[in-house]
């Protein structure tokens, strides 16, 4: 019927839907209608509460509406209908008082039992604390070391259309949330600058996150796979840009992926040493560039005029180094939308888009910054 | 003599306009605090705690997680010296976050806590705490902060694991603003 | 001493009168109106295709911002506040409001309110880009410096409100005509009065809000910055304090108006007069209590979150009340559907449809799926644009006949509502379908899954942009001529606006009519 409904509007010779058709051919379910039933128990729930109340008010609407269209249809001055003049009745007022508050009270317990089980955070197996970033998300597995962002991977050239868009199109991350199936997994939910929200509808979790305070919540997901969802919470330029993935994977591929997460950021310390070519650093740090830096300072280095500084022909950039590296790692005194880079990239890829910054857009300092120089600042003092 | 019945009640209701502004700016923030303490919202875990210490709890044993994350700028290494620790409620716990200024500059900082479950805030105590003033480190500095607890032996039965989270808030130009004012105060006054 | 107006231009800048007052809102309201939809249509091309075609993310939250306080604080508290002026002395008999000079205050200092308002586009940084509801710290420490002349309009836009919220409670409270009790006013006074009553209870914290703001942002103060022992959820706290009532200030002036409105065309009284006024008065009690249903995902105690469930449900009950009046009023009359009864039609339609979405946004772990989602979007323009806007809209097709001397053209008027009416449903409906499958609100861009219902939404919002240039089209026509109407224009109407000539005279009631 949906494809009937389709067809209606799909004039000929007009190529309106396009977005839609492709979004068909690569498998993305079209013309959703409902919320999900989600991976969760919680999820059922909420999605059981859901219809319940919506059959309600399908009821109750069906009644009111009916009364109405049938005296609209029945009591016409055209059809020489003579109006009634009866007004007030107390029995009916009543009634039309009481039976509604019995309703509502009927839809509240079940709404107050959901509650309870989604406030019961006790108990759980891990802990992970989410904290939102404008417009990225930083997961830590408290207990161990590995702490990870995750940032839209949708390229800009998809977003701009200037190429076809892929299927998860901005609800896709550079590096998901890996997380076991059939374990307690508690939430603790804080931002770093302004407010966020964590939403994922298929775990029907979400919660505001908070600077300076903790939220906490909780999933527990049946069925491995892939959940997607976004940030709820207007947080600035780029809100619509900061999806959420979550990997549900079996526990034993969990343990794995954690011992192989927290050796590759051993392995990355170790690269700290390393010295690279400029070569190696240029083509590093324009992925890092676009990745952490394109947001703001667009890709071409300019800047938005009286937002964004451009980075082409800057004092910074094209100054003494020291100042460079400490804009970058510590991010601006005076403009707190400049963050510190520092805790949120490898010294490599401090290093990599630092170099790129100098000698991309024409700056041309030739100057060389290794991770090791990165390493050696931060631990000046 | 109607229109002064119309300034009547003009001044009436400007009077309520009036007192309605002074109760949002003067009143809802104290209440609003006041409020947060008594329910834990948003974990806030009142100032320092003076009453004597009850019975210890020795049969139950709570799990105190603490985590500490930075706001926006803010380029102190600021973390746990432990992650968790398991606390009789009524025992008296010493543990400490290690805090380092690796700029070069002197800088000023303040952390705030948070503590989840909400409803577990009123019955976590800090007898001690590098929360209650703001801290001072020069550049290249480093300290050990410290903290003193007490989990109360009233703590509702359920919650066996309490989080208190620091997050650490860069106030230099805050207080230093705050100075500036303060001297050109005194200046005036001088 | 009955003379005519001042010629030209001065009569508007200095008139007393408070038919010209309300004139003035009406236009000055339509004029916003047609602004924050313009700004609405760049926000429906954007969302047209997935991708970014038309602005910039940057911009597209600018312009958010700016259709939600222009559509909120410019078309529709100005529009009933321009119906408030030229009826409620109509409606009680009364010679003019009770504060004439201050009518007129209140009035022009809107213009420049809105002025400010809008240069903040182009300024260095661009427009406030927080959202209608400023959230801080996105409005405080992360705004763009235009935020300063923000709050300056919005501390101007509150003192015009309080000015005519004062106003007309001393209208209704002093200048009745002899007999006009309480029970026996219009209930478009009733709700007037009521709504009044929460303007000056709660326009004065929208102010506090944005002054706490402008002493953070300024002066050093930290009242939502939790760096120096501040909050940024007391700011949410204290701006739903204003929102919600504020929800409630755009709607109860609409129930006064379709509560006379479908009388008149049902040619039967309404059915519970007295039950509708105290259920007015209890939606009205209720919204100082029910702020934090806008902030069930914020992390609060469960006991809060109960709290504010239970109390938002319980506002389902004087709703229901009046909707069940309503429908028993046009139970048994003898109906004709000119323009006005269509609207107003409408109104109890969609507004019941926004009212069920309101209730399953009430239940607090289902609004876990649906907060900041196009659901919300879907419900809160269910219920203003056909709350708000259909009944200003049928309220003016209503009177103006009385304020012109002039029928205006009822088919004209026909093609007008169900062009807004078709426009309407084909925009917000699908918006509650994405919303579900989980679309959040705010964003630029989306994911492909939206693709097919944003497109519709964005076709429906064009018909409903053009469906108001057919009004403003009728509406020049009325006041330019057309055939003439009788001082009754309706069958039978009730109420004392009926028992003056058509047009009005410019003073109306100098001796105090006789109420039976």
């Amino acid at each position: 019927m949906l494809r009937g409904f389709n067809r209606l509007f799909a004039l000929p010779g007009t190529t309106v839907f396009a977005h839609s058709a492709l979004a068909e051919e690569q498998g993305v379910e079209r013309w959703g209608v409902n919320m999900t039933q989600g991976v969760t128990e919680v999820a059922q729930t909420t999605y059981n509460l859901h219809m319940l109340i919506f059959w309600i008010c399908v009821v109750i609407g069906v009644v009111v509406f009916g009364v109405m269209f049938y005296s609209m249809w029945r009591h016409r001055k055209s059809k020489g209908y003579k109006a009634a003049q009866f007004h007030e009745s107390t029995a009916v007022e009543l009634a039309w008082t009481i039976v509604p508050t019995i309703i509502l009270i009927l839809m509240a317990i079940p709404a107050t039992k959901t509650l309870y089980d989604i406030y019961d955070t006790q108990e759980a197996d891990l802990d992970i604390m989410i904290t939102g970033y404008q417009w990225k998300w930083k997961y830590d597995y408290l207990g161990s070391e590995v702490s990870f962002f995750s940032n839209l991977s949708t390229p800009r050239t998809q977003i701009d259309n200037q190429q076809p868009k892929s299927a998860n199109y901005l609800l896709e991350v550079d590096e998901p949330l890996v997380v076991p199936v059939g374990k307690k997994i508690r939430f603790l939910i804080t931002a770093n600058d302004v407010i966020h929200a964590w939403w994922v509808p298929e775990l029907a979790v979400k919660k505001d996150a908070i600077p300076g305070f903790i939220n906490e919540s909780w999933t527990r997901i049946d069925e491995p796979g892939l959940y997607r969802g976004q940030c709820a919470e207007l947080c600035g330029k780029d809100h619509g840009f900061m999806p959420i993935v979550v990997k549900a994977v079996p526990q034993a591929e969990y343990d794995s992926w954690l011992g192989e997460r927290a050796e590759s950021t051993a392995k990355m310390k170790a690269l700290t040493e390393k010295t690279f070519t400029f070569d190696e650093l240029f083509a590093q740090g324009e992925k890092v560039y676009n990745r952490a830096c394109a947001a703001c300072h667009q890709p071409n280095g300019q800047g938005v005029p009286g937002v964004f500084p451009a980075i082409a022909g800057s004092k910074v950039a094209m100054g003494p180094l020291d100042a460079h590296l400490s804009m970058v790692i510590h991010g601006s005194p005076n403009n707190p939308a400049m963050q510190a880079f520092g805790p949120q990239l490898s010294e490599v890829d401090l290093a990599a888009v630092i170099t790129y910054q100098r000698n991309a857009f024409g700056n041309d300092m030739g100057d060389t910054v290794q991770p090791i120089d990165i390493l050696n600042f931060k631990n000046k003092q | 003599m109607r229109l002064s019945e119309n300034a009547k009640i003009a001044t009436r209701l400007l009077a309520l306009a009036a007192s309605m502004l002074v109760f949002a700016i003067f009143v809802m923030p104290p209440l609003y605090d006041a409020f947060c303490e008594i329910t834990g919202l948003n974990g806030k875990t009142g100032s320092k705690y003076e009453a004597v210490p009850a019975a210890v709890d020795s049969d139950r044993l709570v799990t105190v997680q603490f985590v500490a994350s930075n706001n926006e700028n803010m380029p102190w290494q600021f973390r746990p010296s432990v992650v968790s620790v398991k606390v009789h409620p009524g025992e008296v716990m010493d543990t400490v976050f290690m805090a380092a200024n690796p700029t070069d500059r002197d800088m000023v900082g303040q952390a705030i806590p948070s503590l989840v479950p909400f409803k577990a805030a009123a019955y976590f105590h800090k007898t001690e705490c590098f929360c209650f003033n703001q801290q001072i480190l020069k550049a290249g500095e480093s300290a050990e902060l410290p903290l003193r607890f007490i989990v109360d032996p009233d703590l509702p039965p359920g919650v066996n694991t309490i989080t208190l989270s620091y997050t650490l808030f860069d106030v230099t130009e805050r207080v230093s603003a705050n100075l500036d004012n303060k001297n050109t105060d005194s200046e005036r006054e001088g | 001493m009955a003379h005519g107006p001042q010629p030209g231009f001065k009569r508007w800048l200095y008139t007393t009168n408070h038919k010209d007052i309300g004139s003035m809102y009406l236009w000055f309201s339509f004029a916003m109106f047609l602004l924050g939809g313009c700004m609405a249509l760049v926000i429906r091309a954007e969302l047209f295709e997935p991708g970014l075609q038309i602005v910039q993310p940057e911009f597209f939250n600018q312009m958010t911002t700016m259709h939600g306080l222009i559509m909120v604080f410019g078309a529709v508290m100005p529009a009933f506040v321009g119906l408030a002026n030229w009826m409620i002395p109509m409606m009680i008999g009364a010679p003019d409001m009770a504060l004439p000079r201050m009518n007129n205050w209140s009035f022009w200092i809107l213009p420049f309110a809105f002025a400010m308002l809008v240069s903040t586009l182009f300024m260095e940084g661009g427009a406030p880009n927080f959202g209608w509801t400023f959230y801080a710290p996105l409005s405080t420490e992360y705004a763009p410096p235009s935020v300063t002349f923000f709050i300056f309009s919005i501390h101007i836009m509150g003192a015009s409100s309080i000015m005519g919220a004062i106003n007309i409670i001393a209208t209704i409270l002093n200048m009745r005509a002899p007999g006009m009790t309480l029970m026996k006013m219009p209930l478009f006074v009733w709700t007037w009065l009521i709504t009044a009553y929460l303007l000056i209870a709660v326009m004065p914290v929208l102010a506090g809000v944005v002054t706490m703001m402008l002493m953070d942002i300024h002066f050093g103060t930290s009242f939502f910055s939790a760096a120096g022992g501040g909050d940024p959820v007391l700011f949410q706290h204290v701006f739903w304090f204003f929102g919600h009532p504020e929800v409630y200030i755009m709607i109860l002036p609409a129930f006064g108006i379709v509560s006379a409105i479908i009388p008149t065309f049902a040619r039967k009284p309404l059915f519970g007069y007295s039950s509708m006024v105290y259920a007015t008065a209890s939606i009205a009690f209720l919204s100082f209590i029910v702020w934090a249903h806008h902030m069930f995902t914020v992390g609060m105690p469960i006991a809060g979150e109960l709290f504010f469930m239970y109390a938002t449900m319980l506002i389902a009950v004087p709703t229901g009340v009046k909707v069940f009046n309503w429908v028993t009023t046009m139970f048994r009359g003898a109906m004709s559907f000119e323009t006005p009864m269509l609207f107003s039609i409408a109104f109890v339609i969609l507004f019941t449809i926004g009212g069920f979405s309101g209730l399953m946004l009430a239940i607090a772990p289902a609004d876990f799926q649906y907060h900041d989602t196009y659901f919300v979007v879907a419900h809160f323009h269910y219920v203003l644009v056909p709350g708000a806007i259909f009944s200003i809209t049928a309220g003016v097709y209503y009177w103006l006949p009385k304020w012109t001397g002039n029928m205006y053209n009822e088919s004209m008027g026909k093609v007008h509502f169900w062009l807004a009416f078709i426009g309407l449903n084909v925009t917000f409906f699908p918006m509650h379908f994405v919303g579900l499958a989980g679309m959040p609100r705010r964003i630029p861009d989306y994911a492909l899954q939206f693709a097919d219902f944003n497109q519709i939404a964005s076709v429906g919002a064009f018909l409903f942009g053009a469906a108001q240039i057919v009004f403003l089209f009728n509406v020049i026509r009325t006041v330019q001529g057309g055939s003439k109407a009788s001082d009754e224009v309706w069958d039978n109407p009730e109420g004392l606006e009926w028992t003056v000539p058509s047009p009005a005279p410019y003073h109306t009631f100098s001796t105090p009519p006789a109420v039976r």
